[in-house]
C-alpha cells in the first residue's frame, strides 16, 4: 500500500517544489492520487461507470494523461479529463500513475 | 425504470473486493483519538480515511443525526421524480466495518479545552483532534416569516437533503396543473452553486411531462445565473423554452408562510402555490458554539495544508463550513477532497511528523437537466505556499460544451464511486 522513495526515480526534471514536497511527505503521491479516488474509487477500485486505474503500468496511464493534454483524446473520449489534467503537473501526473500502477489490480478489469 | 437496487449495486463486487483489503488490523497500536461530527461528504470521507490511512491506529468516532446518509448531489433528481429518495440513501455499515464508531445523535457542545463533545443524550466524547464536518445552517433572521422551523413544513427549502426533498417533491405532485412554483436563491456563497439552477430544469423536466400549463419563476437574489450560465441558459431557452422566468436581483426578505408569498427587499410580492425557499446559509451550528467562525460571522477560516481552525487549534472545519479559498465551490466532491487532505494531515501531525507541504484538490459537479443529460463543471486548486491558500491553477478546469447523456452516465457512475470512497 504504501509508496516509498523509489517514486524519486521518476521525478527526472519535476519541479523542484514537488521533490522538495516528495521529501518532507512520504505519502505525497498517495495524497496526489487521492483527488482521482473520488470518480475512479479508492486506490483506483472503481465502481461502475469509471475506468479502475489500479494495477494498470505507469507508462500506459502516462501514455493516455498525454493524450487528454494533446486534444488526442476529446469530444467523447474527453468530456472532462481534458480539463482535469491541465491542473497538474507531468511530475505530479507520473507520481499519480506510479501510485495507482503498485494497486492491487480489480478482478476482471483491464 | 433503474431499481435502487439496480443503481447502488452495480459495481458491488469491486466494493466488496476493496473491503476485504482494507480490513484494519484488529489491535493496532492506538495513536489517538478523532472525534468527526456530521456523516456528509466531509465527515464520512474523513472518518473512512484516518481509518484506512493510518491502518486502524486512530480510533474515530463518527457523531451523525440521521440514521443514513442521503446525497444533496442527485437530490434534484429525487424533486424531478425520476429517482427515490432511497437511490440517494446510503447506509453507514462499511464505516462501522472499518471500526468507525458510528453514534447517532446531535453534538450540542465542544469545550475546546478539555477536548470534549457533548452530545444532546449527555454522552461526552474526548478527544485529541475534532474533525467539524457540518455542512449548513440557515442564518436567522434572514428571511421574517422562516424564524419557526415549522414554516419549513409548508415552505420547503430542500437545502438538506432527506424529508424535505421528499416534502418538495410531494407538493410538486398534489400542485394542480396551471399552478406556479417559485425558488428563491440566496446571495452568494451558499452551498452548491449550480444546484438552484440544476433543480428548476427538474422541475421544468416534470412540469414539460405532466402539468405543462404550469410556470416557474425564479427569484435570485444575485445578479446572474451564479454557475454554468450560458449553459443552463441553452436548456432553459432550448427544450423548457417558455416555462421559466428568471428575476435577477431579486433578494426574498419576507415570506408569509400562510399565502406562501415572498416579498423582495424592493417590496415586491409573488404569490406561489409551490414555494421553496433557499435562505441564506453559514456554517453548521456547532461550528459557532466551538468558536471556530471566524469570517463574517458566518464561516470558518481553515489552514489549508491541514484544514485546521485559524483561531482553535486542534479542531479541523471541512466542507460547506469552511471560509472558501478563491473561487473554491462549496459542493460535496470539494468536501470529500477537503476530508482526505485532512486526514493525512492528522495522521502525520498525531504521528510527529509534518503535514504534505503541497496539497492539490480538485472539484467536479454534475448536474442534471432532466432524467439523462448532464452538464459539468470542473476545477483544480493548488495550495500557493507564499500566500498561504488555494488557488485554481491557471489554464485548468472548465464546463462541458453541451448536456449530453454521455456525461449523464458519468454523473450517476460519479455518484457510485463517491459514495463508496466515502462511505465503503
Ligand atoms: C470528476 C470525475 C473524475 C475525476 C476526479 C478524475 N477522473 Fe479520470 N476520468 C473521468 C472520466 C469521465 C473519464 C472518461 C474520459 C472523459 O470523458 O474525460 C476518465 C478517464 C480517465 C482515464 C482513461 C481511462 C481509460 O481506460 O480510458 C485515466 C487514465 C484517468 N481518467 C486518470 C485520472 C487521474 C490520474 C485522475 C486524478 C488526477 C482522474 N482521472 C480524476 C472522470 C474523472
Amino acid at each position: 500500500m504504501r509508496l516509498f522513495v523509489t517514486g524519486l526515480a521518476l521525478c527526472v526534471g519535476a519541479h523542484a517544489a514537488l521533490a522538495q514536497a516528495q521529501a518532507q511527505d512520504a505519502n505525497l503521491a498517495r495524497n496526489l492520487a487521492a483527488a482521482c479516488f473520488s470518480c475512479h474509487g479508492t486506490d483506483g477500485h472503481a465502481q461502475s461507470g469509471m475506468a479502475s486505474l489500479a494495477g494498470r503500468p505507469q507508462a500506459e496511464i502516462m501514455r493516455i494523461i498525454g493524450e487528454f493534454r494533446s486534444g488526442a483524446r476529446s469530444g467523447e473520449q474527453g468530456t472532462l479529463m481534458p480539463q482535469l489534467v491541465k491542473g497538474y503537473t507531468d511530475a505530479q501526473m507520473a507520481l499519480i500513475a506510479d501510485y495507482f500502477s503498485r494497486q492491487k489490480p480489480v478482478q476482471g478489469a483491464p | 425504470m433503474q431499481t435502487r437496487r439496480d443503481f447502488l449495486k452495480a459495481g458491488s463486487a469491486a466494493g466488496a473486493l476493496a473491503a476485504a483489503s482494507y480490513a484494519a488490523p484488529a489491535r493496532a497500536q492506538s495513536v489517538g483519538r478523532v472525534v468527526v461530527v456530521g456523516g456528509g461528504y466531509g465527515g464520512a470521507t474523513a472518518a473512512r480515511y484516518l481509518r484506512l490511512w493510518s491502518e486502524g491506529r486512530i480510533e474515530v468516532t463518527l457523531v451523525e443525526r440521521e440514521p443514513a446518509f442521503v446525497s444533496c448531489p442527485l437530490s434534484a433528481l429525487v424533486v424531478g421524480g425520476s429517482k427515490r429518495i432511497e437511490d440517494i440513501t446510503v447506509g453507514y455499515e462499511g464505516l462501522a466495518r472499518l471500526g468507525v464508531k458510528v453514534i447517532r445523535g446531535e453534538a450540542t457542545e465542544v469545550d475546546a479545552e478539555k477536548k470534549t463533545v457533548v452530545l444532546q443524550s449527555g454522552q461526552k466524547l474526548p478527544y485529541d483532534r475534532l474533525v467539524l464536518s457540518p455542512g449548513i445552517d440557515f442564518i436567522p433572521g434572514e428571511v421574517a416569516g422562516l424564524d419557526d422551523p415549522k414554516a419549513f413544513d409548508t415552505v420547503p427549502h430542500a437545502w438538506h437533503a432527506g424529508p424535505q426533498t421528499v416534502l418538495l417533491r410531494r407538493q410538486l405532485e398534489a400542485m394542480k396543473d396551471g399552478g406556479v412554483y417559485v425558488i428563491t436563491i440566496p446571495l452568494a456563497p451558499y452551498r452548491c452553486s449550480p444546484a438552484p439552477y440544476e433543480r428548476v430544469c427538474q422541475v421544468a423536466w416534470y412540469f414539460q411531462k405532466r402539468k405543462p400549463k404550469s410556470k416557474i419563476i425564479v427569484l435570485d437574489a444575485n445578479e446572474e445565473i451564479q454557475a454554468e450560465k450560458a449553459l443552463f441558459q441553452a436548456v432553459w431557452n432550448g427544450p423548457y423554452k417558455g416555462m421559466i422566468e428568471y428575476r435577477p436581483s431579486n433578494d426574498v426578505k419576507e415570506v408569509d408562510v400562510a399565502t406562501r408569498t415572498t416579498v423582495t427587499d424592493l417590496g415586491d410580492k409573488q404569490q406561489a402555490d409551490v414555494l421553496n425557499v433557499i435562505p441564506p446559509q453559514r456554517a453548521g451550528a456547532i461550528a459557532g458554539k466551538a468558536g471556530v467562525i471566524s469570517v463574517n460571522q458566518r464561516w470558518c477560516q481553515v489552514d489549508w495544508l491541514t484544514l485546521e481552525s485559524v483561531v482553535r487549534p486542534g479542531i479541523h472545519v471541512l466542507g460547506d463550513s469552511a471560509f472558501p479559498a478563491s473561487v473554491m465551490p462549496k459542493s460535496g466532491h470539494m468536501a470529500n477532497q477537503h476530508a482526505k487532505t485532512a486526514a493525512a494531515a492528522i495522521i502525520e501531525l498525531m504521528s510527529g511528523r509534518a503535514p504534505n507541504p503541497a496539497p492539490m484538490m480538485s472539484n467536479t459537479c454534475y448536474s442534471f437537466v432532466d432524467d439523462k443529460r448532464v452538464i459539468h463543471v470542473t476545477s483544480t486548486h493548488a495550495y500557493d505556499a507564499a500566500e498561504k491558500t488555494m488557488k485554481a491553477v491557471p489554464g485548468s478546469g472548465g464546463t462541458s460544451a453541451t448536456a449530453s447523456e454521455l456525461e449523464g452516465r458519468y454523473g450517476f457512475a460519479w455518484a457510485r464511486n463517491i459514495w463508496a470512497d466515502m462511505l465503503g
